[in-house]
């Protein structure tokens, strides 16, 4: 049995022995502990340094709200730092480790910040490190950072998986104590669904701290939701949650905490009040503690946490802890009731026992170094007196854990019943009762803010060093607002928000400005109510699993061809297919090689497919098209620009017309979805007097480029008869519906891309693989080779085809050189203002070609156009490359630019400058089109 | 937040794209000239607060183009039509 542990009692269990590690010492607890109460238990009271003075710090509390007794827990990747040890739960095998001290926490080096503590008052940052301003970021904030600071995160990938989740209810019960056990019982009785969350590991809330019986009948049809902490209030009744699922495990092949997204219309706020504490000289020793928290170590984990106490109150809700200490054998050394009058409850109780009472008395500072030995004591006739104890219980009334309630801008009330803030104004759909609505809460209490100064330390914010004299330092600096108060002394921020320190400090601010506590205000609180892991937010999203991965129909065939792959958006597209020894570079000339020879595939599927159908169809092409669209015959496919409202190019594609009132559109791949938008934005808001349906059929259809001079050759083999794809009867931009394979539907259009003679195949998604395959079968006798995106990139640039870097949506039909696609005749969108003068002028970059002067140098991409000769500043930048590439087919590395004025530069010297990678040579202005600029080999 | 689609019924923000204000109409002159109309309608927004009149599309879902007046000040959804 440790030193401290109870004989009988509590909710552990006696029978599981777990044995842990502090600071690399072993212990021994029993499962149902806490990391604190099994130290405790230990006699181990010493659990950290504090954030500035590095401090001597122990428990504070029992619960979430822990302000001190932060360690590391776990080791290496699964390291998790300012882990609160009053809710680790203990398992077998656990370690921790104190933080925030050096070499050991017993003789911390830094404890000497306590001795220069004039220096870290309020605002010490501002005031002592202002000059110079450069020293800040290489000499100041380091040294602060380390000197003052928390535990350390695991500086590698988090090994842990969590997950996510949305789950519906009727009604939503946050916190399990008496009060929300009793409201999901009746809520569940109305036959709603009812989920109910609690952060502890057991349902009972306060009760099981004081030792009473919960009630769980009732609850058969009540979804219970433990170890789940409801974080956040968002619109629309949302709330953010978080089940810790596997943390209380020694290792788990499960997921470790899984990230609720709860809808509930209706929740009830049933989360309790916060004890706070009361502020006096070295209220921080350890031994000091909540008088709540002192019950729930007794009652519920059955250690004794210490052996002579002293109990200090203002109201009679903590005299339940005189039973506690009495029943768990601790001597009492005294009742130090703040109440010159202490009621007949607290009066009775005292007797009853045997301790001795002090009415109208107040604890002036706790005596001590690392530990409580005693407490001076003021008492109601002015004497002082020192009482020797090695606990002291504290408690300055209880503040209800409203913060949910403020998350939609609801503001707390100043209840002066219960010298507490309660709910304002509650999110839609909410309620609060029990204690966080002031109910039976803080019963006779005389509120008591200040010990009256009798030196030592008066701890507000224990985590972040905050005293009393640091507020009244704030107030006379002219920080009166809380908010600024917050902002100054940096109150109530880190990992517990102020939980313990909020209301005390806002009352120390009021008296020092001679405001009432109303007037001075309250703050509102942000989730997350607690800390939460970020892997919980991030969920399953990380790595592969960050966003969708599509693959292309044809992706297996692809793969065992041995191709490369990469990421163009969402979609993982074939990049080349290298052959034995083959880099990047060859494989992907021998492609073009073969698409300008004799044939070469592939796969076109990404492209954005929209089918358009319906009487209106056409007028609604005419919209949202710049160019005509009302003479094209039914087979017949067109190229089509279109345009932002704002006159600016948003995408271009093709689109072919299979029937009187059926078009099919292309899109760009990365385009798709965008395009698709703002089809239904053009029919439903603008155009909704149109007949017309648009689907995206882009995963329904597997499509594929076929190109190159023999590509005739290799799809007469696959195009079933009668259908004739002769030139003649089935000539350059011809669509039609068709059947290949013997009987498989398809569609044939004949594109080019590359400049090639060329078509595009479509077959049902499901056959766009064996497609790929018997392409290659019938193409073998004409050398046909797949081709990827790089292939494909090479052939555009050489045909002065613009994409995706050159329609960037800074760029106008006028500057891709298609002023001509603009209808003079008809409304569509983006045409008014595309008319404006500044998109039209001579002086805007405009698409251009450039070849490097020594017909050697690669250009790259990004680099910029300066006249040769002058200074290279950003006034005499001329333009930009968009895309550059070494053709193949010319011999010599090619390059499409946006050139200032453009079409009247051709054949001039321009210096192409790229200071990021050293890149500074001449080339000379073309035309973009390097390749067949008159087109003879699409019509072959 | 949560959007009641007349189509699909309430559904979270996720499904969701935000485009802005409903109420600019776009000019029905046919657009031969960029007139203030045209820059209006394309560029100027009022800063507004309370009641709003916005559109949302339903990208994750049915791709209908709502007409959704929602309390800027309280986020708030009043009412939400097919546009």
């Amino acid at each position: 049995m440790s030193a401290y542990r109870l004989p009988t009692g509590g909710l552990i269990d006696r029978a599981q022995p777990l044995h842990f590690r502090f600071d690399g010492k072993a212990y021994q607890g029993y499962a149902g502990d806490t990391l604190a109460s099994a130290l405790l238990a230990n006699g181990v009271r010493l659990m950290g340094r504090s954030f500035k003075y590095h401090r001597p710090r122990g428990v504070l509390s029992a619960g979430s709200e822990e302000p001190n007794a932060l360690v590391e827990l776990r080791s290496g990747a699964h390291r998790e730092p300012n882990t609160r040890a009053t809710v680790a739960e203990l398992f077998e095998g656990l370690t921790a480790t104190s933080q925030n001290r050096y070499p050991s926490l017993k003789y911390d080096i830094l404890a000497i910040n306590g001795l220069f503590s004039p220096f870290f008052t309020a605002g010490f940052y501002y005031k002592t490190f202002m000059w110079p301003a450069s020293f800040w970021e290489k000499l100041y904030e380091p040294a602060i950072r380390r000197a003052a600071g928390l535990g350390r995160s695991a500086a590698v990938p988090d090994p842990d998986v969590y997950e996510k989740s949305t789950i519906f209810c009727d009604v939503l019960v946050i916190g399990g104590g008496v009060a929300g056990l009793e409201a999901a019982r009746a809520a569940s009785a109305t036959g709603g669904r009812v989920i109910l969350c609690d952060e502890g590991p057991l349902l009972g809330g306060q009760a099981l701290n004081d030792g009473a019986e919960v009630d769980l009948s009732g609850l058969e049809n009540v979804t219970l939701l433990t170890r789940t902490t409801v974080f956040g209030v968002y619109d629309g009744g949302t709330y953010g949650a978080v089940t810790r699922l596997t943390d209380h495990l020694p290792s788990a092949n499960a997921p470790r905490q899984r990230m609720l997204r709860i809808i509930a219309p209706r929740s009830i706020l049933a989360a309790g009040a916060i004890e706070r504490p009361l502020i006096f000289g070295n209220n921080d020793l350890p031994g000091v503690m909540l008088a709540g928290a002192v019950r729930a170590y007794i009652h519920r984990y059955a250690v004794a946490p210490g052996r002579r106490a002293l109990l200090a109150l203002n109201h009679d809700d903590a005299a339940a802890t005189i039973t506690a200490l009495a029943g768990a054998g601790i001597a009492i050394a005294g009742v130090i009731d703040a109440r010159p009058a202490s009621s007949n409850f607290v009066q009775s109780l005292a007797a009853q026992m045997g301790a001795p009472l002090f009415s109208g008395a107040r604890i002036l500072r706790a005596l001590g170094r690392l530990e409580v030995s005693g407490a001076e004591v003021l008492q109601r006739d002015g004497a002082t007196l020192n009482l020797p104890c090695d606990l002291i219980a504290m408690s300055g009334g209880c503040n209800p854990t409203l913060h949910l309630t403020s998350h939609l801008d609801g503001k707390p009330v100043w209840d002066e019943r219960i010298a507490s803030f309660i709910p304002g104004k509650l999110p839609p759909g909410m309620q609060a009762i029990g204690a966080c609505a002031g109910e039976r809460i803080n019963r006779n209490i005389l509120p008591v803010w200040s010990s009256g100064r009798a030196g030592g330390k008066e701890f507000v914010d224990f985590q972040n060093d905050v005293t009393a004299a640091d507020i009244t330092l704030a107030e006379q600096e002219g920080f009166v607002a809380v908010e600024h108060l917050k902002r100054y002394t940096t109150l109530g921020m880190a990992t517990d928000q102020g939980k313990t320190a909020n209301v005390n400090a806002i009352a120390l601010m009021a008296a020092a400005s001679g405001q009432s506590i109303p007037q001075a205000g309250t703050t509102r609180f942000r989730p997350p109510y607690t800390p939460v892991a970020l892997g919980a937010l991030a969920g399953g999203h990380r790595g592969q699993q960050f966003k969708p991965r599509r693959l292309t129909p044809t992706h297996a065939w692809a793969a065992a061809q041995g191709a490369t792959f990469i990421e163009t958006g969402l979609w993982l597209r074939a990049q080349y297919f290298p052959r034995p020894g083959e880099d990047w570079q060859e494989a992907t000339r021998r492609e073009v090689h073969a698409v300008r020879n004799a044939v070469g595939i592939c796969d076109v599927t990404t492209l954005g497919k929209i089918d358009i159908q319906g009487p209106g169809a056409v007028a609604f092409l005419e919209f949202v098209y710049s160019n005509g669209w009302a003479n094209l015959a039914v087979g017949r496919a067109r190229y089509g620009l279109m345009l932002r409202e704002d006159g600016f190019v948003m995408d271009d594609g093709t689109c072919a017309r299979l029937g009187e009132t059926h078009f099919v559109m292309t899109t760009t791949t990365a385009n798709a979805a965008k395009v698709m938008q703002h089809l239904e934005f053009c029919h439903q808001i603008l155009r909704p007097e149109l007949d017309v349906c648009c689907i995206s059929v882009t995963d329904q259809w597997a499509q594929i480029a076929i190109a190159g001079p023999e590509s005739r050759h290799v799809l007469e083999k696959l195009v079933d008869a009668p259908f004739d794809i002769s030139n003649a009867a089935f000539p350059y931009m011809e669509a039609a519906s068709l059947s290949v394979c013997d009987g498989t539907s398809a569609r044939l259009f004949r594109l080019s891309f590359s400049g090639e003679l060329a078509y595009e195949l479509a077959v049902p998604a499901r056959f766009g693989d064996a497609l790929a395959s018997r392409l290659m079968q019938a193409g073998a006798e004409f050398g046909i080779t797949p081709y990827g995106t790089e292939a494909l990139g090479v052939l555009r640039i050489e045909k002065g085809h613009p994409a995706g870097p050159e329609l960037n949506g800074q760029t106008t039909a006028h500057d891709l050189g298609m002023a001509k696609l603009l209808s003079g005749k008809k409304d569509f969108i983006g045409r008014a203002l595309a008319a404006r003068p500044a998109l039209t002028g001579p002086d805007r970059s405009t698409l251009v070609g450039l070849t490097p002067l020594d017909g050697a140098t690669l250009l790259r991409a990004g680099s910029h156009l300066l006249k040769p000769g002058v200074p290279a500043t950003a006034a005499n930048d001329e333009g930009f490359i968009t895309s550059a590439s070494y053709s193949p087919t010319l011999g010599h590395p090619i390059a499409l630019a946006l050139l200032a004025n453009g079409p009247a530069r051709l054949g001039e010297h321009i210096r192409v400058y790229d200071p990021v990678r050293n890149g500074d040579t001449l080339a000379q202005v073309v035309a973009p089109v390097f390749y067949d600029p008159s087109g003879s080999r699409l019509h072959a | 937040m949560r959007i009641t689609c007349p189509h699909c019924g309430q559904r979270g923000l996720e499904e969701f794209l935000y485009h802005g204000d409903a109420t600019p109409q776009r000019p029905s002159d046919g657009g031969a000239t960029p007139t203030v109309e045209w820059t209006d309608y394309v560029y100027l927004r009022d800063n507004k607060n309370f009641a709003h009149e916005e559109l949302w599309y339903h990208s994750a879902g049915c791709h209908a183009w709502l007409r959704v007046t929602r309390d800027l000040s309280t986020h708030e959804i009043q009412d939400v039509r097919q546009a």
